[in-house]
Order: C-alpha cells, then structure tokens, then sequence
C-alpha cells in the first residue's frame, strides 16, 4: 500500500499558512501546501495563468493568491476561482502518522498543459 | 467451539461455555464484556488480565483527579462487585507477555498460563515518548494513568516548576491540573498553534491568551532538544533554538501510539493498529481486538466514543447478531474548568464549502461552522459550546440545513424558532428599549430614532448615536435596523479594508490602538472578521498596521507577506528573482561594482541593468541562491536596497556644489545622509525620496514622495510626487534653512503618513484625499509636533536598521530557499522511484 504513495518526509517541514517546492526530474515541479487548518496539498508550481509559481503566494482558507497575478487558485481542485479560468494538475496527498505522501504515478505522470 | 450455540440456554453447563480471555482491563475491554453480559450472560467464561493493579476506571476522569476535583473513589467504573457479580476472574497487576495462537493460550508476566476458546485484545494505547536526550530521566513523566497522575501529585505536593512538552488535548489538561496544584507551569508546544488539530488559528490564539492570563507560559513553535539533568533527577528542558526552561517534573504528553505489539508479535495482521473488520475480528478468526490498540477501515482512535460503537459491534456479532462497525466521526472537548472548546468534523473547508463566523469580543466567543453542500461539515467552538452537542448531531446525521442556514450560526434556540429564521426578523422582534450597543448603552429605540433622523449609513448611525463606533460587535444589528427601518435605502458606508470586515483601514488602525490589539488573530477576533484566517488583502495590511504600531513589539507575520518582502527580493515572470543591493544616494565604488560583477559571474545572472533609482539590478537568481549571493554582497559591505518592499526604495540625488557649476549644496553628502536615516523602514507603500542641488532639479526631485530642491538660501521641501502610473507633481510643504531641519521634516512627514495612510496608499493619493492642509496642520500646528512625530520615527528604525540579507544568509528561515525534497525518478516507472532529500 505504501508502495503506491512516495514519502515525502515529516508534516513539520512545512510551517501552517506556507508551502515548499519539490522538483521533479523530468516532470514539472511540485508545489507542497500547509493551511492555517493543517491541511496538506500538493499542486503543480505552475498558475494556470502565466506559470507564476504558486508556492510563492500567500495562503488564506483552502486558497493561494499567486504571487505575479494574484489570481486565486483552490489549492484542493487546482481551479481558478472567481471571474478567472483555468486549472492546474493537483497531486493526491495523504498525511500519516506525522509524514506526508504523494501518490506516485501523479507525481511522475503529471505535466501542466 | 460451536457447540454451545446449538444448547438451550438452560442447559448450558459452565464446561460448556466457551472461555473468553480479555487481555487489558480498561475502557474498552470492560465495555466489551459489559456487552457481551447483556447480550447473553450465559454464553462466556470471562477472565481479564490487566496490567495495572486495579479494578477498571474512567480513564478520561483522570484529567479531574489531577485537577483536584475528583477523586479515584468517584471515577471508578466497574468496582471489586461488578467482577464477582459476574463470575468473571481478574488477574489485575499481571500483564500478558505472550499469545500462543496454535495452543490458544494466553501468558502471563507471573508465568500464569490461560487457555482461551475466545481471545479479546483491549490493550489500548502507550504514551509515545520523544526519544531526546535525558527521556528516561527520573521526573519524566507521560500522562496515562493513575500511577502518572500519583507521580505528578507528588511532583506537586514538593512545589517548583513543571514543564509540560505537547500542547494538544492532554498536555494542557496536565497543565491545568499542575498549575491548579501550585506549580509553575510552561507549556512547550511544537506548532504555532495549541491543538492544532482540533483548533483553526482563531480558537488556537483565544486558548492560548487565556491560558497565559491565567499564569501559565506557553511556548508555541518550541522543538525539545534534550532534558537535562541535577544530581540524577530532572532539572529543565532546552528547546532547539537554546531556550531553556528549569522543571522539577517532566510530562511528555506528545501523542500516543496503539498498543499493538503483543499482537505482532503473535502473528496478528497490524498496521499503525491492530487490524480489525467491521465486526471487530483481527486476522485470526478466534482473536477479536477493541479500542485504541485497533486499526478499523485505515483509522485509530484516541477517544471513547468510537470505543462504544465499536463494543457493541463486537458484542451483537460475538453473540452472533452481527450489526457491523463503519468508522466514526469524532468531536473533542477540553476539560480545563472554565475553558469552554469545542470542535468536530472538518472545518479545513475545501471546494464549494463556506465558512460562517461569528465572533463576540466582548463575550469571548469565537464560532465558526462550515457548510459545504447544504450540509455542516465541521465546526469550531471558543467560549460558548452549548450549541457544540447540536452542531456536532446535524453534522453525523449529514442533515439538510438549506432551510437554517442564516440562522444556524446563532445557535439551536434561534434556528429553530421557526419565525426567527430571518436574522432580521429576530432584530425587529426586540424590544424598544432593548440595548443594541453595550458599549455605550444605546437602545434599539435610540438607533431607530438616529435612522429616522437622516441618517442612512452605518456610519451615520455610528456618529449619530455611537452605536457600534466601539467595539463593533454588534455592527450585524445596527444594520439589521437600518434595513428594517430604510428598506432598500441603505447607503453603503465608506469603503471597508476588505471583504472580511465591516471596519475601514481608518477603524481598523485606531482600534488597533484603543484596545491594545498586538496580532493579527487577536485583531481577526477583536473586529469580528468574518473569515476564520483572512485573505490576501487584509493580511499584509494588519500585519503593516500592527508593526507600524508596536515597533519592536510586535512579530512581523512572514506568511502574510507578499512573496517580495518574504523572500527579500523582487519576483520575475519565470519566477527567478532579481537583488538590488543598496547604493546609498546613487554613488558606488570600485570593490562594490567588483563585488556586483564577481555575483554576475559566479551565479550566471543572465542580465545586469542599470535601474530608473540610479543602482544596478541583477536578474535571473534562484530562490535557493539568494542566501549565497546576498552573503557575497554582504561581504563587500553592501545592503538589501528594499526594491521589492513597501518601504524606503531609492535616494536619488544630483552631482551637487560639490562639482556642478550651478549646485548650491552638497545635495549628494545630504541624499545620503538622508538614505542612511531611512532605509529600511516598512511603510504603507512604497516610498521614493530625491534631493536636486538647484532649481534645475536633475533628480527630479519633484514627481517623488519626498523631495529636496536646494536654493541659495535653503532647502524647499517638496511632497506627494508620483511618477508612476499618473504622474503628480509635489506640493511645496515648506522652506527650512539648515540639513537638520530638512532631515527632521522628512522623518516627520514619513512618520505621520505611515501612521495616517491605508495600506497601499502611496503620498500622492493620501494627500489628494486627506488634503495638504491637513499633513501640514499634523507637522506645524503644534510646535513640538515635527520632533515629536520624527521621534517616533526615529524609535521605529532602532528595530528596523539590521540587513534582512545578513540575517538570511545567516541562515534564518532557511527553509524558504531550500527545496522540500528532490525527486528522481530512476526510470519513468512510477516504482522505480527515489526521494533524495
Ligand atoms: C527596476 C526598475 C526599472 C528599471 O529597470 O529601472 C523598476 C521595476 C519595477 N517597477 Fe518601477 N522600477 C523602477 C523604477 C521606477 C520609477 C523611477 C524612480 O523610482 O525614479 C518609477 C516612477 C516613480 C514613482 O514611483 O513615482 C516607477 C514606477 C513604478 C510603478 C508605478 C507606481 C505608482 O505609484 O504609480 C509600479 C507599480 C506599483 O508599484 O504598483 C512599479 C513597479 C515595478 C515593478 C516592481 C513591477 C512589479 O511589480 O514586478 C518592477 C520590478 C522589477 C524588478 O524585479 O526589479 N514601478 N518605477 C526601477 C527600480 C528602481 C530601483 O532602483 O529600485
Ligand atoms: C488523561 C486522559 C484524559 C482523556 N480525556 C478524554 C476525553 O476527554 N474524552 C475522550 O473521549 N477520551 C479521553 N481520553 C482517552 C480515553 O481515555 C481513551 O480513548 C480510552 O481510555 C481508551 O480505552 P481502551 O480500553 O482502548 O484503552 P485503556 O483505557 O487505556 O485500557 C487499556 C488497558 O489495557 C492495559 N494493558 C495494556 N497492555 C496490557 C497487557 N499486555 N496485559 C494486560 N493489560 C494490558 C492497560 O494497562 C490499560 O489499563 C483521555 C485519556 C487520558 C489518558
Ligand atoms: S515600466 Fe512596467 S515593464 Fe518596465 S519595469 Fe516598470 S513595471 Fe516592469
Ligand atoms: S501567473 Fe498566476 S496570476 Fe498570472
């Protein structure tokens, strides 16, 4: 079973309210979210607008502002919320007993249009 | 084994019984056999083994004996009768050690040996313990049963200081009940927030205050590094960042860990938990397990309630009336006397789910329901959970609330008064003399006659009668009244600081003041935001306000910065950065262009460029290079330039008398005197100051936010220019005739706009909407003003002036510039997969 999930380490490298990248070789890089409410995501660290990398924007709810537009994007679907259209890949994310994983063949199949 | 369910009950001889062995005296044990009795007391020879040496209590009770409110005698469930009662055999004080599974028998740590026909595993959880240094000191304690509680009462009864690591549930009812008994009491909790799995910020930061106000210390975002010794008893904890805290007792309330390891080691299918099915049976069919030992459809529990239904499903199915267990929904309750908290479900939100907050300064309440589909999800309850048992029974039934749904933050009694489903039906359903607004005593009758008197907005109202002008709780109301008395004619006030508040930035900024309000949760609960973490607008303003108004007090909030000022660098459309060191008033020197040439180089930044602020920029660095490349800037001297902050960006000066033939003063040596002064201060927006050594005004003195024209006679202060997107010329503010007055009207005048402006409003469309006799009535009015003001200023930069690029490529928040992990696939085959961390 945890065959199918990778580890990415302990919950703790990631503080409520931030995220952290994780490169992929050969794939886009992935960006990892914590909300205020310790919810973990994970998207790929591209805005469905001009590529802005999302982990850099600020996290309020279940939403990042990205840092070069400010276009709101639902970390949970990866949706453009409001007037704005569009959507990033998001990656299945499960946390247990204090790690997090990403389930494997998202993170390698994965590739933002 | 069989057999007897084929026998009438009546001739059921006790040979014929089948022998149910129960390893683990504790909740879920008891409660299984409990079952299993009512169910058919006639069907099993019981014996249980329990490890401590007594009979079965409420473990949850554990937490009021501490407290001093109960007594063992009170909280024991099933006493010595029950046991004898029952004819069931307990051999308590001895715990099993082995299960034989192929002879179907139990081994006791005394050597007893007892044969089972059924075998049910209760063992339920151990304290997980932080393997640090000095762990198993003597005066380390965890908080499990009675002999912890024994041990800590006697820590207690000799006095001193107790350190409690872990702020969840147990450790701060530990905590209570230390302090209650006299000790000293510092809570060192690993997340920013208590509880943070039961809590959102909000509830998280009004537990904290409250547990603070009453004595103890909490320290939030501590990592244990060791507990350190005196003579062979524990003498303190040392946090990872140095802190030290002395403690004569140690409780390690950190989480807990099912107890599954004699079921391992027995052969059984375990995860994190013993795996059971819907019917409690692990993967040996004559092997059931129950409680907090077990592993049910992926999910351990460390609560009772799943522990009853998972007894009863045991007991139907054990007695062959299988009913089948399918997981619960849990909701917690902190037991500390006077704290009331309440929280269950899922209240992280998610798509198509919407918050619905309510908050009550006055009262100390903070309430939050989520709502996703017609349904409530999730809830969050601080300072009043009389509702929490309600909320919590709609949200396990799933119910439809479509029809509630205005009402249901005000809690059962008023959602379903039937009538009162419109909030504004319940306002006009007051009576006229009822007080709308406690803080200054206004009456429902007195708002109605203000709205009757003309006036249509809330703010009308609020200068009106004063109803609401203070502490904004019941801003709902007083609009409700409005629209009761106005119908459609309700005009919309001036603009609030952002959808999540009802307050502008003028309100916001002076009840940051009034109250004392010191955080940004504190300001979220105080001013009934209506968010429970606020958006990307309202939190760079509150955290801009907050440090504008305790300098050096307040925590600047890194996540509630824009990625610019976090990262201290300006963001590029491929998402590199661009570092633009300071050049203080435009002048540079031979080891500064080398140094800035050496970066270009080393770090192939793609372009160099001369900027429109007279320094150099350099494009194209990697988040995970800053640190580097700042420390080689550092080393030749030179500072963050703040071209990516709301704060101080660029001096630009002129060649001056010191070489124009038409300078008439040194507007170079003052352009950088005056970039000494100021940088680094955060402010409203950002902000550009120029000083021209003439008229001719080569710096362009006057389209900045602060200009200096030097004349023969002086220097003309200049403000409010703009060159940006509409270019505005400065306003002449004054004349003065020496640099020192220039330099304390321009600290003056800094500091009065960054206490005036709205956040992201730059001079110029503050002084078109204040006007300049206002900015000039605050600095020349009253004549101690400018020194006052420039005091002020001067007090804030003390805070202000340390390179933020030494402090990272010293190694602070390291993690924002460090990957989490890499990955590299081997292959493209998804199995074939490394993590290097
Ligand atoms: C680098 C630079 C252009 C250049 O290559 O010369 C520049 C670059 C940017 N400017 Fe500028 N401005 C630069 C000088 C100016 C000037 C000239 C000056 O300061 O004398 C102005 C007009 C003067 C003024 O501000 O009144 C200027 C008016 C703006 C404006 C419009 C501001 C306004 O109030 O209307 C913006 C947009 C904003 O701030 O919202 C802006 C925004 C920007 C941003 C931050 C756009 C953005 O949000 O990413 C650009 C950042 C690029 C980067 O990553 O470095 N930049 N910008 C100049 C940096 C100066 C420095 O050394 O710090
Ligand atoms: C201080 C405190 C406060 C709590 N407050 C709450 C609360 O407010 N609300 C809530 O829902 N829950 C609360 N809990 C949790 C609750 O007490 C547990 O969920 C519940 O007791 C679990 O029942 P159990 O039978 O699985 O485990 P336990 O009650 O721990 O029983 C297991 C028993 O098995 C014994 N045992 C273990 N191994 C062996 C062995 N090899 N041989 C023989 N015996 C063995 C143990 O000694 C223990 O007596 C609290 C717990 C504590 C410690
Ligand atoms: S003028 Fe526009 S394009 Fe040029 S640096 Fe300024 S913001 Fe960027
Ligand atoms: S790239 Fe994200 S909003 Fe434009």
């Amino acid at each position: 079973m945890i065959g199918e999930w990778l580890d990415i380490g302990k919950v703790e490298q990631i503080a409520p309210g931030t995220a952290r990248t994780l490169p992929v070789r050969g794939a886009d890089e992935i960006a990892v979210f914590r909300t205020q409410n310790n919810e973990f995501y994970a998207l790929v660290n591209k805005c469905p607008h001009k590529q802005g990398p999302l982990s850099q924007g600020i996290i309020h709810g279940n939403v990042v502002t990205c840092p070069l537009h400010s276009w709101n994007i639902s970390l949970q679907t990866g949706e453009a919320l409001g007037e704005d259209k569009g959507c990033v890949p998001s990656i299945p994310m499960r946390v247990d007993a204090g790690r997090m994983y990403l389930l494997r063949s998202a993170v390698v199949g994965q590739k933002a249009a | 084994m069989n057999a007897p369910s084929t026998l009438m009950e009546k001739d059921r001889t006790a040979t014929a019984k089948e022998r149910l062995v129960v390893i683990g005296n504790g909740m879920a044990g008891c409660r299984a056999v409990e079952e299993m009795l009512a169910r058919d007391p006639a069907r099993f020879d019981v014996t249980i083994f329990g490890a401590e040496p007594r009979v079965n209590y409420n473990r949850i009770m554990l937490s009021p004996v501490l407290a001093g409110e109960k007594a063992y005698e009170d909280i024991i469930i099933n006493g010595a009768g029950w046991y004898a009662d029952n004819a069931i055999k307990l051999v308590s004080g001895d715990p099993v050690v082995a299960i034989d599974r192929a002879s179907h028998t139990v081994v006791s740590q005394s050597g007893r040996v007892e044969p089972y026909d059924r075998l049910l595993i209760a063992t339920g959880s151990d304290p997980f313990i932080l393997p640090v240094p000095g762990h198993n000191l003597p005066g380390v304690v965890t908080f499990r049963d009675l002999d912890d509680v024994s041990k800590m009462l006697a820590a207690a009864d000799r006095g001193g200081c107790a350190v409690v690591i872990g702020g969840g549930l147990l450790g701060l009812e530990a905590a209570h009940g230390l302090s209650l008994r006299g000790m000293k009491v510092t809570v060192v909790h690993l997340m920013p927030t208590l509880m943070e799995r039961q809590l959102d910020e909000a509830a998280g930061y009004l537990l904290k205050t409250e547990l603070e106000r009453r004595g103890q210390m909490i320290v939030t975002g501590g990592d244990t590094a060791e507990i350190f010794s005196h003579d062979g008893h524990v003498a303190g904890v040392r946090l990872k960042d140095g802190r030290e805290f002395a403690a004569d007792i140690v409780v390690m309330a950190v989480g807990i860990r099912p107890a599954s390891g004699l079921a391992k080691a027995a052969g059984l299918e375990v995860d994190r938990g013993i795996i059971v099915n819907d019917h409690m049976v692990t993967s040996d069919p004559a092997v059931m397990a129950v409680g907090e030992c077990v592993q049910h459809r992926g999910a351990c529990y460390g609560l009772v309630a799943p522990l009853w239904e998972m007894c009863r499903a045991l007991a139907d199915a054990a007695c062959e009336k299988p009913s089948g267990y399918e997981g619960s929904v849990t909701s917690t309750k902190l037991k500390v006397s006077g704290i009331d908290l309440f929280s269950a479900g899922d209240f992280s939100g998610g798509e198509g789910a919407e918050d619905i907050v309510m908050r009550d300064a006055a009262r100390g309440v903070y309430k939050r329901v989520v709502v996703k589909d017609n349904r409530l999800i999730g809830a969050v309850l601080y300072g009043d959970t009389a509702d929490g048992n309600w909320y919590f029974d709609l949200l396990k039934k799933g119910a439809d609330i479509s029809g509630i749904r205005e009402a249901l933050i005000f809690g059962q009694a008023f959602a379903s008064g039937g009538a009162l489903l419109d909030p504004n039906a319940a306002v006009a359903a007051l009576s006229d003399d009822a007080e709308i607004c406690g803080c200054n005593g206004v009456t429902k009758a007195r708002v109605i006659e203000t709205i009757a008197a003309g006036a249509c907005s809330l703010d009308a109202v609020r200068s009106g009668c004063k109803a609401s002008a203070s502490c904004g709780s019941c801003t709902g109301l007083v609009e409700s009244l409005l629209t009761l008395t106005l119908g459609g004619e309700v005009q919309s006030g001036p603009k609030t600081l952002c959808k999540c508040t009802s307050f502008t930035h003028d309100d916001v900024r002076r009840l940051i003041l009034e109250k004392n309000l010191r955080a940004i949760p504190n300001v979220m609960q105080e001013l009934h935001w209506t968010t429970p973490d606020g958006c990307s607008s309202c939190r760079p303003a509150l955290n801009y306000y907050l440090l504008c108004a305790w300098p050096g007090e307040y925590e600047d909030d890194q996540k509630s910065r824009f990625v610019n000022e976090r990262l201290h660098a300006n963001i590029q459309k491929d998402g590199t950065y661009s570092v633009v060191p300071r050049m203080w008033g435009g002048l540079t020197n031979p080891r500064e262009l080398r140094a800035i040439a050496d970066v270009v180089e080393k770090y192939n930044a793609p372009m160099v460029k001369v900027t429109g602020g007279q320094r150099l920029d350099i494009f194209g660095i990697k988040k995970e290079d800053l640190p580097a490349v700042w420390a080689d800037l550092n080393a030749a001297g030179m500072v963050s330039g703040h071209a990516y902050g709301k704060s101080l960006r660029t001096v630009k000066t002129c060649v001056g008398s010191e070489w124009c033939r038409f300078g008439t003063q040194d507007s170079t040596g003052l352009g950088v005197k005056i970039e000494r002064m100021t940088w680094g201060s955060w402010m409203p927006h950002k902000f550009k100051i120029a000083v021209s050594g003439c008229p001719r005004n080569c710096a362009e003195a006057t389209i900045k936010d602060f200009g200096i024209v030097c004349v023969e006679s002086g220097y003309e202060l200049h403000v409010g220019g703009n060159g940006g997107i509409k270019v505005r010329a400065t306003d002449l503010l004054c004349k003065v005739a020496t640099e020192q007055e220039a330099m304390d009207v321009c600290a003056a005048f800094i500091q009065l706009y960054r206490e005036q402006a709205h956040y992201l409003e730059r001079t110029a469309p503050w002084i078109e909407r204040v006007g300049l006799d206002h900015v000039k009535a605050g600095l020349f009015d009253d004549p101690g003003s400018v020194q006052r003001l420039a005091a002020r200023f001067h007090h804030s930069q003390t805070y202000c002036q340390d390179d933020p690029w030494a402090e990272r490529a010293g190694g602070k928040y390291a993690e924002l510039h460090q990957h989490l992990a890499e990955v590299r696939p081997l292959t493209m085959e998804p199995q074939a997969m490394e993590t290097v961390r």
